[in-house]
């Protein structure tokens, strides 16, 4: 039988807290994020074949904006709302994993700002 | 004397395929630190016991060079034997010969066997260590995987199914472990996974050992594929031994019962379980006050730790065992811990094995991470699991039982046919601070100290509703009981349903939230 070798913890449950044992899969669990509409994200892992704007573009909504290649398709990722290309984080021939932040946007108003 | 002579010829011939790849391979095999396919039937089985069949049996591929190419046995060594007494269908894939790799013939050799034991009603034990799909035989190596598979859920439930993973089983070749019953590895000799390193590193460029990605340990702590993990061959096998004096040959027998013995813990069992709800302890602790000799075989020691699952016995015969574990996750039910117990809960129920749960736990585990990976869908298999199964269910509550919890855990709603709590059981609809913040929410918010006022009623609610006897006075508990009394009421509570007869509404299956 395994002897517990980590430290226990205050573990809340509702509104109390218990003494105990965190195991290596929760310690280890991805913490949620909000997503932002903003952000283009991969769906699954693969490699970008073509990018087709540049920073800068105001691109109309369902403009293809790469290609990702994937388990031998090639997924056309779509403008998910007309806006602009704030930056593109990812390059042509770029082997990316799933959930990959691939390009950010804008809307023009934030442009005013800067 | 011509039959001598034929009798020779065959001891000649025997010796040949017996050896496998050949010296060779077989030192190639050694130096991997891995046991050849033949040592390690002999050394599962009894003495003397094994007999091989198909020895003989060829290929018959043409294509790519493997006309006239003799492989040993096919590549695989299937017989019978028996463990302890207990009579066993046994294959194992010998890498020897050609990467151990499947073919065909190969699988149909396997296929014979599995038929054999289902028909022979008794478990059928597969030793998994191939390099996979024989390429060169193209899609007959897919029908042979496919042929297995499909004979895998034919004898879910009939006949225990077990595999040992001593080596690669990658690819398609993973699915017949993950649809038998059990699944054993062993430290560094062990490698599951669907794409391998090298397919990962093509497609994402991300390199990962064999180990990290779907070694032993990942597979016993992580992914919950493996039920048991051992450091060496050797202890693997004296796990499978332990397993299969535990469970019954098949679903229309129960398990062998022996010789009863008292428990050997000395622990005093009033003393293991803290006062404080909110300290842990470990509850195989308790297991082992109750079980004979204190024996107990754990299944999944390293997964899901939240949950406790696994076989004893009671007066010599099997009892399965599911028990909260506060010291890890306090003791919640999560995704893992909910798929650990509802997937043990039915093999119990298929093979003849009365369930004894100890219950011990807050809730369900909080988190968006539980939420999204879907702990409602996960969760509900543990009810479905309780509410279906017609084996003798009993449930002990030692402390905490709170809400849904409380339902989950094999509670009379669900169908428990004995429910006892221990006097410091608690059971209620959530924990007393959670249910005063929201009943005395008016009283706690006027009150000049909000914080003297909370106590006050947090106390209120323990002295009320903290307790086992308002379920007790509703008749949902059937007695409260002192810990030590626990383990012969038990062997009461055992004797006198030994007979119990349930029955469900008639059809094909069930849908269960898989």
């Amino acid at each position: 039988m395994e002897k517990p070798k980590n430290e226990y913890v205050d573990f809340a449950v509702t509104a109390r807290k218990y003494k105990t044992l965190l195991t290596e899969k929760y310690r280890h669990r991805a913490v949620w994020t909000n997503p932002s509409a903003y952000e283009v994200h991969s769906f699954i892992p693969g490699t970008i074949i073509e990018i087709s704007v540049k920073e800068g573009n105001v691109v109309e909504e369902g403009t293809p904006l790469l290609i990702l290649e994937a388990m031998k398709m090639q997924n056309r990722i779509e403008m998910p709302f007309t806006a602009k290309i704030k930056k593109i984080h990812v390059k042509t021939g770029q082997k990316i994993a799933k959930g990959t932040l691939m390009v950010e946007l804008y809307q023009a108003e934030e442009d005013t700002k800067k | 004397m011509t039959l001598m002579k034929n009798v020779l010829a065959l001891r000649q011939k025997k010796a040949i395929v017996e050896k496998g790849g050949g010296d060779k391979a077989i030192e190639k095999q050694i130096a991997m630190g891995k046991m050849t396919a033949r040592d390690r039937i002999l050394a599962i089985l009894d003495i003397d016991s094994f007999h091989e069949y198909d020895l003989f049996v060829q290929h018959e591929e043409r294509n790519f060079g493997m006309d006239g190419k003799e492989l040993a046995g096919d590549g695989v060594i299937t017989g019978t034997g028996t463990i302890n007494g207990a009579p066993v269908c046994i294959y194992a894939q010998d890498f020897t010969v050609m990467g151990g790799s499947l073919g065909l013939k190969h699988a149909r050799k396997i296929t014979k066997i599995m038929d054999h034991a289902l028909k022979l009603k008794i478990p059928c034990i597969g030793i998994n260590d191939s390099g996979g799909a024989r390429i060169q035989e193209g899609i007959g190596a897919l029908a042979g995987y496919g042929e297995i598979f499909y004979r895998n859920t034919m004898a879910s439930g009939v006949i225990p199914q077990i595999s040992v993973i001593l080596g690669p089983c990658a690819g398609g070749a993973v699915y017949s472990p993950a649809l038998t019953d059990f699944v054993f590895v062993v430290e560094n000799i062990s490698k599951m996974f669907i794409t391998g390193p090298n397919v990962i590193e093509t497609v994402l460029g991300e390199k990962i050992s064999q180990e990290d990605l779907g070694g032993a340990r990942v597979h016993a702590e992580i992914t919950g594929n493996a039920h048991f993990y051992a450091l060496s061959e050797m202890e693997c096998f004296q796990q499978i031994k332990d397993l299969i004096s535990l469970i019954p040959h098949s679903n229309e027998r129960r398990a062998e019962a022996i010789a009863p013995r008292k428990p050997k813990s000395k622990k005093n069992i009033e003393k293991i379980i803290p006062i404080d709800p909110k300290q842990p302890y470990d509850v195989r602790d308790i297991i082992q006050t109750l079980t004979d000799n204190s024996d107990f075989l754990e299944v999944h020691q390293l997964w899901a730790a939240n949950i406790v699952v696994g076989f004893g016995r009671m007066e010599g015969e099997t009892v399965g065992f599911v028990a909260n574990q506060p010291l890890y996750l306090a003791g919640c039910l999560d995704c893992d811990s909910s798929d650990k117990a509802a997937r043990f809960i039915r093999f119990c129920d298929a093979f003849n094995i009365p369930i004894i749960t100890l219950e011990d736990m807050p809730g369900y585990l909080p988190g968006v991470d539980q939420e999204h990976a879907g702990v409602i869908r996960h969760g509900a298999k543990v009810l479905y699991a309780y509410s279906e199964a017609i084996v003798p269910k009993i449930t002990i509550i030692l402390r905490k039982a709170y809400g849904g919890g409380y339902i989950a855990m094999n509670s009379r709603h669900l169908g428990a046919d004995f429910t006892f709590a221990w006097p410091s059981a608690e059971i209620a609809v959530m924990g007393p601070e959670g249910a005063a913040n929201i009943i005395f929410r008016k009283e706690i918010m006027e009150a000049e100290d909000e914080n003297a006022m909370r106590q006050k009623k947090v106390q209120e609610y323990i002295d009320k509703f903290a307790n086992p006897y308002v379920a007790a006075s509703k008749g949902y508990i059937d007695g409260v009981i002192e810990p030590a009394e626990t383990r012969e009421l038990l062997l009461h509570a055992l004797n006198v349903s030994k007979n119990k007869e349930d029955y469900r509404p008639k059809k094909k299956h069930g849908i269960p939230p898989f």
